[in-house]
């Protein structure tokens, strides 16, 4: 089992692979699902022994190569990446079972482009070196333009045209601050570069925090933080279903990015630096989350609520993970998991509605009722929008309880105002959206006869029918059995906030097979 | 001793990166597509630059360790940087492909190279 570090990287790219093989029409699409249903069940099974190897306290450092951490590739799986991954996979589960449900037939490369997207993922949240992070964003970012824009014509074109663009821009700002880290601490692994960071002279310290500040723009722009946000709605509202709620975890990358640099380089060891980046990310996360929630009450279409959703979580992980304190950072982890699943779940649920509706797709000015997914889907959403309202008693609740509790004494007064407020306002947008589209039954229009292949399509299908339902279900049991998560998100937060443990293991990492 | 070489090696390198980096930034806000896959392609060549002077420029220097040579950085240049504009090229020669076809289809489907053609906020959709 010493290879377990790698495995959650090569099982999706070898995944990716072999379904490029079984790809030919001739072969047909049962051949394609159950190779893509072996790969995934492969990766959500290292995935949950990856948590177990994590649990037990010591990170578990993989050298790539067998090259010395200090000059190879290091692959690190501490209590945070092996969460990170576990809840990847069990994301990719629903997504890959909606997919099956007739969109992987419509989108060519579907299942290798979705195999290359988790295998970016998982990389992104086992590496150990800064360059290597860049590169799994890069692999997971690649993977992600592909399934946005297969099978998609017309304006879902330019709205990828600008998050590509968008993408691209942020990561050559990547690649400049990385070509000044090394130029300024000489290393880009990143237990070396935490004890660099903290022992910077005097005469480099502004160079250091320019090059650190700049790290933390890009992780904030995929984060979409305050002012780098305009991307993520437009993507995400023309993006397919399935693609849609995976990339509900995408904007987690930027911050788990955020989480790591930040709690291995500008902790409290960190000399001069520590703390660094906060006092401009906190207003800009609490600004963010005012104007997200102003998004959630203007939206005008369900998929646009839905993307302004994702938006209030993540700023408010970003407050979560500012305020430092072990137990909101274990409150934050609790909910990002949380809110990743709710999240993709409610953007499943938006595309039935949208289907559902025939003409009036999923707009919000309209009050007709989704005829044909009625109340199936309006469980559903009730369920979604309970559980990311933060209303008793489902896991939005368990979360925000938690975060609530935790803020220490002295931010109390601006922390439980802008978090309370927004709820309330979520809570009203979310009513209003469900009051327009499942509950107002009165002006039903029976639809044409001459309507009929838009109806047909209002039909729900088992297998998605099944995803969302699988999407909430982890959360019901997040709040039905909160115990051992938060458990576990108590000891992540905890070996976050000790990162010279972190380091000495990094450090201390031997070679298995010879000397170079 | 630092030679005038370097001393005009790295005034050439910085202003051709400060140059690389403004035509990039003004082209990359325009509103044709193909200027700003021309911005992003020279932001992208800068950025090469930039990483690899990041190992500090040196004159006459292999960057692969000899036979009788002792392998420390005074005798060599830094390969690390050189390794890493590599990757940092490719990606970036693979990204302005993906741009090119995107840009191409989405004027194909849309009629229009400007970024935001087709947008539901494009007034031009209006007189349509």
């Amino acid at each position: 089992m010493t290879q377990l570090p790698i495995l959650p990287i090569l099982l999706p790219l070898l995944g990716a692979a072999v379904s490029l093989f079984v790809e030919h029409r001739r072969i047909g699409t049962v051949v394609q699902r159950s190779v893509a249903w072996t790969f995934m069940a492969a990766i959500v099974l290292v995935a949950i022994l990856l948590v177990l190897r994590a649990n037990e306290g010591p990170v578990l450092v993989y050298l790539l190569g067998d090259w010395p951490a200090r000059i190879g590739i290091a692959l690190m799986v501490d209590r945070l990446s092996a969460l990170m991954v576990l809840t990847t996979s069990l994301l990719g589960v629903a997504c890959l079972l909606h997919a099956c449900s007739g969109w992987d037939r419509r989108a060519p490369h579907f299942h290798a482009l979705f195999m290359l997207q988790l295998m970016g993922l998982n990389g992104a949240f086992l590496t150990g070196d800064i360059f290597n992070l860049f590169v799994f964003f890069e692999v997971m970012l690649i993977a992600s333009y592909g399934l946005l824009l297969s099978g998609g014509r017309g304006v879902r074109m330019s709205a990828g045209l600008h998050y590509v663009v968008f993408n691209i821009t942020a990561s050559t700002l990547f690649l400049i601050a990385l070509g000044l880290i090394y130029g300024v601490f000489g290393t880009l692994n990143m237990a070396e570069l935490a004890e660099r960071v903290a022992n910077v002279p005097p005469a480099s310290l502004p160079l250091a925090k320019a090059t650190i500040g700049l790290l933390l723009v890009v992780f904030c722009a995929k984060a979409a933080l305050l002012p780098l946000y305009l991307w993520l709605p437009e993507t995400y509202t023309r993006a397919p279903a399935a693609v849609a709620a995976l990339f509900a975890i995408m904007t987690k990358v930027g911050i788990y990015a955020v989480l790591r640099v930040s709690s291995l380089m500008l902790g409290n060891d960190a000399g001069a630096m520590a703390g660094y980046g906060w006092d401009w990310m906190l207003p800009a996360a609490v600004g963010g989350l005012a104007l997200a929630t102003l998004g959630v009450l203007a939206a005008s279409r369900l998929r646009v609520l839905v993307a302004y959703v994702v938006l209030v979580s993540a700023t408010t992980l970003f407050i979560a993970f500012g305020l430092r304190t072990a137990g909101t950072i274990a409150a934050g982890l609790y909910y990002l998991v949380h809110s990743s699943f709710v999240a993709a779940a409610l953007f499943l649920v938006a595309d039935l509605v949208r289907r559902g509706r025939g003409d009036a797709g999923d707009a919000l000015r309209a009050f007709a009722p989704a005829a044909g997914v009625r109340v199936m889907a309006g469980v559903m959403f009730m369920i979604g929008a309970i559980s990311v309202a933060g209303l008793p008693p489902l896991s939005g609740f368990v979360g925000k309880t938690l975060l609530l509790q935790a803020v220490p004494e002295a931010e109390i007064r601006w922390v439980w105002p802008a978090l309370l407020g927004s709820s309330m306002l979520v809570i009203v947008g979310l009513t209003r959206a469900g009051t327009r589209i499942f509950w107002k039954p009165a002006p039903v229009q029976p639809s044409p006869p001459g309507d009929g292949p838009r109806n047909a399509r209002g039909r729900l299908r088992l297998p998605e029918t099944i995803a969302t339902m699988l999407l909430l279900s982890y959360g019901v049991a997040m709040s039905v059995t909160p115990g051992p998560l938060t458990a576990y998100t108590r000891a992540t937060a905890e070996q976050l906030l000790a990162p010279a443990t972190y380091i000495d293991q990094v450090r201390g990492a031997l070679q298995q097979e010879r000397q170079p | 001793m630092i030679s005038l070489d370097v001393i005009s090696l790295e005034l050439a390198i910085a202003s051709s990166i400060g140059v690389l980096v403004f035509a990039g930034v003004y082209l990359t806000l325009r509103a044709r597509s193909f200027d700003v896959i021309l911005g992003m392609t020279l932001l992208s060549y800068a950025t090469n630059l930039l990483i690899f002077s990041s190992g500090r420029l040196v004159v006459g220097k292999p960057p692969v360790i000899q036979p009788g040579v002792e392998a420390t950085l005074a005798n060599h240049t830094d390969p690390i940087p050189q390794a890493l504009v590599l990757t940092a090229i490719v990606i970036s020669f693979a990204m302005t492909a993906v741009t090119i076809v995107l840009a191409m289809r989405s004027r194909a489907d849309n009629d229009s190279d400007h970024v935001d053609a087709g947008d539901v906020r494009d007034p031009r959709d209006d007189s349509r």
